[in-house]
Parts: structure tokens; sequence; C-alpha cells
């Protein structure tokens, strides 16, 4: 029993625990790319500066001696969430829009996407140096363990106060994200923008708003999203960059352009991911005498060094295999 | 007059392809423009609606110029543009796509939905499948609802009954004069010439980016140079 | 356009003679060979984006791979490895992975026998999965036996040249492959995929201790000319010896840089330039005009990266160490990719224009942000702010901010570069690249 625990442990929960990271980071790019027809490079780093604006802010609150039944991280993310909103517009406005203007092609788009990666990683590093920090200084991170002795089991199933809360959050983002895009104006004239542009234009759809709203509600995910990572690990420069790649890749499986899409990829990666990197050795652990021993103690999958190479692998037979992605994307 | 165009030249940047196009509609007419391959049908619906750029010409809307003025100004003027292909959201559903036409609506809309739904019944049954989902018929149903959703005064259709079984093809047109019987001006393109021009108000022949005939739809049709050159005799 | 060009050569020179004046020879030449080789690189990518618009945001990558090539060829045989059984396992591992690529390739063929559809899935999926298995069971014993009795395999003793030939030979190989699989797809997968393969190079060499030593990182590497220290042993004095040491290896790269460009330069010129600018502008047009799209592409691919392997074994044995963990996306891919924008694609004067001018940029920009720093922070406390804290790590930051400023300027204000294509006949369209 104390096997099936540890399974859930690791597998169950810090796969919805990142799948929850990956989906809400997979969607701020799917949406981009379906009403702006590139691939949004800097959409990592605006992970990164969301859940730094979120650390400014709770450390202004601890300063200011305010207290919180829920970490302050939690508390904060509302304002962060729309700093960040703020600035993605802005970003748009100071870098896409004027070459979206002249007629550049998609790629030159991506390409100016790097350009911002690069300024804002320089200017987080350039404030924050390049040390790692933590939102749990000055206040403890709760444990909920569920004792699950009543199944024989010894050892409790494990999730963080945090953990708990963003799987909360995530699902309260992508029920309202679903009402919006199904019920509301603006969401349903999204969805057709990215459909069919030419169409929406003509039927008076105002594109330039609807861009506008992309950016807001992109903007908004990614600092959630860089803030529950943030919470769950530690703060760095380089945390949403160095998971990207996973992040592309829960799009582009989803079919880039397909909200749900994002979600159900995000999921789909994080689980491989989790499942791959398990030791399998520990659920035949009570079987363990009758087993051969060439069998081993280390039946993961892969190495944990190598947990990337599960993403990629997944884009790569998805891009052989129907381009589109699983969910039939704007991209078809 | 609700549109007239006087002496347009246009193009997509090389050579004009419209070289003096002059036409012009009451709201009461059904207004057909008709011509061999290539003579810038098409592109005189989508220099009205300002999809490329007017060098020289008027187009004068109720009074207002509305040269290169783009979509999201003219559809709140009363225009409403349905295009040849991918005229549909598929994958939004029929009811989605209906709305999306009303996007520059801010009053109630839900009368004009009934009505649309009364004009084409088989949309009604399918309000929430997915545009992609329907016939070729439908789609262009869906699409000319999409059109009229806005509440205009001026439709412009794109060849309606481009690769429409012939049953379908006299729908749509009975549809088309429905519509126009409501008070919708409409100006469309035509492959089917004869069968088109057989209930226009107003007929346009266009060669070489001008229009070389002009008259009513039964003047066009018992003209014998037009029926030589154009409507295959 | 080619007085243009001239004056900013010259403004290059220039600024280098500047360089040496305000920072000392030694250093400035270090920052020659340096520049020489990233412009190599710069080269190689402007084959690939400038001539074939191909993505490649795997640079790092091959830089990597040219780097552990270099080593494994040119530092002394280790041998306590070569005492031990670990060549015996290594050979196990290599049977195994040579039975494993039996299976897969044996499962590929079956339609051929008859078995279709689902079965033949079925069979391609066990195929991978087997040879997987059995390559994990021979790998994995023999990477901790090596690790545990010799440290790593070492390298085989053989000269620098050789070693920068094979750094050339190895990325072509990952070129082929990743080509093969990658180079069908639109524009932002192949940017997504290039992306992620270099980062898999970067975890595999990073993390397979028994070849590398990972992060323990191999030093030292040997130089294709006699060292510093060879100098000082015939009598040099210190900054002499640095000098002397650091120009000869300036000579050659320098050798090898105008030779590749020469020679691409000719190659570009002729039948083979035309046809792939045709491909580059019109992808759809060429492939109907019979040319084979997919196999010159693959081509163009692959020689770009040669380069790019080329002038990653030169940056690694000039630094002496093969550092696994120096390598970062910032320095080694994007920072390629400005070199190359700014400089111009599609013009290899550009591109080499813009790796020594970024290269040189992208150096000095420390120090003068530290500067600036510095003055700022003498400021703050001036007004009663306080100095500023750790101005050396900040100053190192600032220059990826100033990069990317770069990078969206260029795309904005000189589309084109500062040296742009030159646009031969075709019907006036320069939209190649955006």
């Amino acid at each position: 029993m104390n096997e099936l625990i540890f399974f859930i442990n690791k597998v169950i929960i810090s796969g919805a625990v990142l799948g929850s990271i990956y989906a809400l980071g997979a969607i701020g790019i799917t949406l981009i790319f379906g009403i702006l027809r590139f691939a949004h490079f800097a959409h990592g780093d605006m992970m990164t500066m969301g859940a730094f604006i979120t650390f400014l802010l709770a450390s202004a609150a601890t300063a200011l001696g305010l207290g919180a039944p829920l970490p302050m991280g939690f508390m904060l993310l509302p304002f962060a969430m729309i700093i960040t909103a703020l600035i993605a517009l802005g970003l748009d406005k100071a870098f896409y829009a004027p070459l979206r203007l002249r007629g550049a092609r998609p790629v030159t788009l991506l390409i100016a996407s790097i350009g911002v990666t690069l300024m804002i990683q320089g200017l987080i590093r350039l404030f924050f140096g390049t040390k790692t920090r933590t939102f749990f200084a000055n206040e403890p991170k709760d444990i909920f363990r569920i004792d699950m002795s009543f199944l024989g089991a010894s050892r409790p199933i494990v999730i963080t106060e945090p953990q708990f809360l963003m799987i909360i959050v995530t699902i309260i983002a992508v029920v309202s994200l679903h009402l919006f895009l199904t019920k509301s104006k603006f969401g349903k004239a999204m969805r057709a923008m990215a459909d069919n542009a030419d169409l929406a234009q003509l039927s008076g759809i105002n594109t330039k708003l609807v861009i506008k709203v992309t950016w807001l509600i992109a903007g908004s995910l990614a600092a959630m999203a860089g803030t529950m990572l943030a919470l769950d690990v530690t703060l760095k420069p380089d945390l949403a960059f160095n998971i990207i790649l996973p992040i592309f890749a829960a799009a582009i499986v989803g079919g880039l352009g397909h909200a749900w899409g994002a979600i159900a990829g995000g999921f789909l990666v994080a689980f491989a991911e989790t499942l791959a990197i398990f030791n399998w050795a520990i659920l035949l652990r009570p079987f363990r005498d009758k087993l051969p021993d060439w069998i081993g103690t280390d039946l993961s999958i892969v190495a944990t060094e190598y947990k990337l190479t599960v993403a990629f692998i997944i884009l790569v037979i998805v891009l052989l295999v129907k381009p589109t992605g699983i969910f039939k994307g704007a991209s078809s | 007059m609700l549109i007239e165009v006087k002496n347009i030249i246009a193009g997509y940047g090389g050579a004009p392809i419209l070289k003096g196009l002059n036409l012009a509609i009451e709201q009461s007419d059904i207004g057909v423009i008709v011509g061999p391959n290539g003579a810038g049908k098409s592109t005189a619906l989508k220099a009205i609606f300002g999809l490329l750029k007017v060098s020289s010409g008027e187009i004068i809307f109720q009074g207002q110029n509305i040269k290169n003025s783009l979509p999201d100004k003219l559809v709140p003027l009363g225009l409403s543009f349905v295009p040849q292909e991918k005229n549909v959201f598929t994958s939004l559903t029929v009811h989605e796509n209906l709305e999306m036409g009303a996007f520059i609506r801010k009053d109630d809309f839900s009368d004009s939905l009934d009505e649309i739904y009364e004009m084409f019944p088989p949309l009604k049954a399918k309000r929430h499948q997915h545009a992609g989902e329907l016939s070729g018929g439908q789609r262009q149903m869906v699409a000319m609802g999409r059109a009229l959703m806005s509440k205009p005064k001026l439709l412009l259709l794109d060849e309606p009954s481009a690769g429409l079984s012939p049953r379908y093809v006299i729908e749509i047109f009975e549809q088309i004069k429905k519509i126009n019987q409501l008070g919708v001006g409409i100006l469309m393109v035509e492959q089917n010439a004869k069968q088109a021009l057989s209930f226009a108000s107003k007929g346009f022949v266009l060669a070489n980016g001008t229009n070389s005939f002009s008259g009513t739809g039964k003047e066009l049709l018992n003209n014998p140079e037009v029926a030589k050159s154009f409507l295959g005799g | 356009m080619i007085k243009r060009a001239i004056i900013l050569y010259l403004s290059l020179f220039v600024l280098i003679i500047i360089v040496g004046l305000f920072m000392g020879a030694p250093f400035t030449v270090r920052l020659c060979v340096e520049a020489a080789a990233y412009s190599l690189i710069a080269l190689g990518l402007n084959i690939q984006w400038g001539y074939g618009g191909l993505f490649n945001f795997g640079i790092m990558g091959f830089i990597m791979i040219g780097g552990f090539a270099v080593t494994f060829i040119s530092v002394p045989l280790n041998m306590e490895f070569w005492n031990s059984d670990g060549p015996f396992m290594l050979l196990k591992v290599i049977i195994a992975a040579l039975i494993g690529a039996a299976l897969i390739i044996i499962a590929n063929k079956l339609p051929r026998f008859g078995v279709k559809g689902a079965p033949h899935k079925v069979a391609q999926i066990i195929a991978w999965i087997s040879a997987y298995i059995l390559y994990r069971s021979q790998i994995d014993p023999a990477a901790a036996y090596i690790e545990e009795n010799s440290e790593f395999v070492g390298g085989l003793g053989l000269p620098v040249i050789l070693g920068w030939a094979f750094g050339g030979l190895l990325a072509a190989i990952i070129a082929f492959i990743i080509g093969k699989i990658a180079l069908g797809l639109r524009t932002d997968y192949l940017a997504i995929a290039t992306i992620g393969i270099s980062e898999i190079i970067r975890a595999l060499i990073k993390n397979m201790d028994w070849l590398t030593r990972g992060t323990l990182t191999i030093s030292p590497v040997p130089w294709p000319v006699p060292k510093p220290q060879d100098f000082q042993a015939m009598g040099v004095d210190s900054l002499q010896s640095f000098l002397y040491a650091r120009s000869l290896y300036l000579i050659v790269a320098l050798l090898l840089l105008f030779i590749t460009l020469f020679l691409i330069q000719r190659a570009y010129q002729g039948p083979w330039g035309r046809m792939m600018r045709a491909i580059r502008d019109n992808h759809i047009a060429a492939g109907s005009m019979g040319k084979d799209v997919k196999a010159r592409q693959l081509e163009i691919f692959i020689f770009g990266s040669v380069l790019i392997g080329i002038g990653g074994a030169i940056l690694t044995s000039f630094a002496q160490i093969f550092d696994p963990g120096g390598y970062q996306p910032i320095n080694h891919t994007f920072v390629i990719w400005v070199m190359v924008i700014v400089g111009g694609a599609g013009n290899n004067f550009g591109a080499l224009f813009g790796g020594f001018f970024i290269y040189i940029i992208w150096i000095l920009s420390e120090p003068v942000s530290q500067a600036l720093l510095t003055n700022l922070s003498a400021y703050f406390e001036l007004w009663g702010l306080g100095a500023i804290p750790d101005i050396e790590s900040r100053s190192v930051q600032m220059r990826v901010f100033v990069l990317g400023l770069v990078i969206t300027f260029a795309l904005r204000y000189a589309p084109k570069g500062l040296i742009p294509e030159i646009i031969h006949k075709q019907k006036g369209d320069s939209s190649g690249k955006g």
C-alpha cells in the first residue's frame, strides 16, 4: 500500500501540479498564436516576470506587516496578474504592433519575441540578481498529510498548501476561461478571429480590441503560472525559460490556437514526464523476493536529468504523426 | 441612390484590375455583375468593401464617400459582405456565427436571430452544430445569415451559387429575392449569368476592368451582343 | 552599397585599434580570436537562415558538439580507462545499439513483407522499446563502471586540427538526423524543435560523465599552435608570451575563416547559390520546377552546421577547457542571431561584420556598463540613496538587456541589416527575411 501512496505523491500530485503550470502557460501561447499567428517565445519570461512582480508585492506586504490566512503569494496574485497583463499590452504596443503594421512575416515577430525575452531576462537579473529566492522566507509552507492508515498504509499522502491551492486556482481559471470563450461576446470574437481572421474583420469585429484582450488574458495567465511555479519550487531568473519547451510542446500537442487542446496538452506532457522519471521498481517492491536479480533497483524510463527529452519526444511524435495537434488546431 | 461607384481604378499594387468601373443601385434593387473570368468581378466587390486600395474614383454610399474605408467602419454604416470562400467560422456553432455578424450591434438582436432562423429553417435545427460540419448549401445560408445580422442596407454577395447543386442554386436565389423584398439592396457577382439576370433589376457586364454594358436584367438578356459575347449565345 | 561596407569594415578596424589601446594587446588578440570563431559560426547560421531560410535555434547544441569533439580527439589518452574493462563494456554497448538499430530498421521495412497497418505500427513501437531497453541494459553498468574506475574515457591524443575537423563531421551527422526529422516542419515548429534538440544535447553532454566528465570539466585542452607556456619555457616574458601565442592562434583562425568565406562566396555566386535563393524565396515554384527542395535544404542545413561545429571546436580549444555547464542559449544561440540580423542576413560580408562587431560590443558592454553603474552608484550615494550592490554581476546582465534591445531595434529600423543582401535581378522581391 505504501508503494501506491508513493506513486500518488510522486506521479499524480506532481503531475497535476506541473500540468496546471504547463496548461496555464500553454493557453497563453496558443491564444497568441491563434490571434496573431506567431510563436510567442517570450512567454516563459512573461511568466518569470509575473512571478517576480508577485514576489515584489508580497515582500512589500510583509514589510508593511500585513498577515494573510493563505500564502501571501496567492493573496496578491490578482494584483500581479493585472500588472503583468498591462505590461504584456505595453510589450505588444512597443515591439510587436509596429512590426505587424508593417506587415512583417510571423517569423520576424518570432525573432522579435526573442529580443523581448532577452530584455526581460536582462532586466530581471539587473534588478534582482541571479540568486534563488523563496516566497516562504517569512511564512511557513504548510504541508497537508492525508492519513491513509485505514487502507493499511503507514505513509500519508503529502501535498503542500501551495500545491493544493494552485490546483484549485487552475480549475477556477480554466472554468472562467471556458465561460469567457463560450459565453461572452469578446470570447466568441476571439475564437472567431482565431478561426478566420479575414472573416472576423469583414464582420466588423474590432480586431484591434480582440488583440488587446488576448494579450491581457495571456499576460495574466502567465503571471499566474509563473507565480505558482515559483511558489512550488523557488524563484529564480531562469525560472520559466527552462520550461518553455514543455509548454510549447503542450500547446502544439493540443493544436496551436486551441485553448482546450492546450490544457489537455499541458496535463498530457506533465503526466508523461512524471511517469517517465518515476522509478517503477518501487511498485515492484512488495514482490521483491520473487523477482529475478537482473531487474535491478532503478526502473525509471529516463533519468531525472533527461526529463526534458520526454516533452521533446512527445512533440516530435505529434509533429510527425499529426502536425495539427491531437485536437484540430487553428493552424490547420 | 443607395450606392454609386464612379469611375474607380483599383488593383493589388501592380497593374490595376479595375480600370474605371461605374455602377449605381437603389435599396430596392438587385444588382448583378456578370462577365468573363478575370474581368475583375470579385475585385469590384472587394474594392467597395475596402479590401484593396482604390487609387482613383469615388464610392458614395448614402451620400458619404466611403472610398478606402475599412470594414469596421463600413459594417456600422450598413454594408455587409459575403465572400465566396471561407465565409463561415468553421469551429464556431451556427448560432455563434450569427452572433458574430451582430458584433457591432449594441441593441438586443434576438429578433434578428429569429428572423434568420425563419428565413433559413434548416439552420434552426442545426444551430448548435459547428458550421464546419454543414453542407455547402447550408454553409452559404450561415454566411448570408451572418451578413444579415448587422442589419445591412446593402448586401454584397460574391458568387453565392458557387459550388452548389442546381437545386440549392434555385433555393439560394429565392432567398436572395426574399431578402431584397425585406428592403436590403443586393449587389452580387454571378457565374450563373442567365439565371441571375432573369431576376436582376440592374445588370452590369464587366470586361477588362470596365463595365461594357449596363441595364436592367431583362435588357441585358435580350441584348444580342451581350448574349453573344458573354452569355454563351 | 559596397562603399558602405568598406566604411563599416574600416570603422570596425578602428574600433579594434581603440580597444587595443585601452585594454592592451593580449586582451585584444584574445577578443579577435573569439570574434573570428563567432564569425565562423555566424557564417554557418547565415548559410542556413540567410541562404536557405531555415530556422535554427539550436546553435548552442552544435557549438557544444564541436567543443566536445575537439576535446575528445585532442586530449591525451586515459590509460586507466584503456587498461580496465571499460573498452570491452563500451564495445558491448555499441553492439547492443547496433542490434537495436537493426530491430528498428527491420520493423520499418515490415510493409515489404506484407505486414501493414496496425500490426506494423505495433511492431515499430515494440522495436523502439526493445532497442531502448537493450541499450540501457548495457550503457548503465558501463557508465557506472567507467566513472568508478577511471573517471572518464579520456581523449585520443590526436592533433587539434583533426579535432576541429571531427567537430564539423559530428555536427554534420547530428544535423543530418535533425534535418531528416524536422526540416519539413513549419518555421515556428522548426524553431521549437531545434531549441529542444540543443537543450537535449546539452543535457546529454552535461550528464554523460563517463564520456565528458560533465560538470567536472576537462582541461587542459591542447592548442594547434604553441601555448604561452611554451614561449615562456623559451625565455619570453609572460606578457609577450601571451601575445605571441594568441597571435599565432589568431592567424590560424583567420586563415580558416577567410578560406571558408572565399569558398562559400564562390558557391553562392554560382548556380548552386541561385538555386538556393530560388528555393528560399519561392518554395513552391522551385518545387514545381523539379528541384528537390527537401534534399537541397538538408544539404544547406548540414553545411551550415559544419561551420558552427568547427567554430565551437575553435572556441573550446582556445579556452583550453571544456565546461558543459558554461553553455547558455543567450551566449551561444541568440547572440549569433543578433550577429546575423544586425550584420545582414543573406550577405556573408554582413554576417562576418556582424560576428566581429557584435562580439566586441558584447564583451565590452560588460566593463562599460560596470563603469556606468559604478558612476551611477556614486551619484546614488551622493543623493543619499545608498550604493548599488553587486555591481559586477549586474553589469554582466545589463548586456543581455542591451542584446534584446538591439534585436528589436534592428528588426524595426533596419530589418535587412547593416550590409544587406544584394538582390540579383529576381522579380524585385526581397521579402526573403522580413
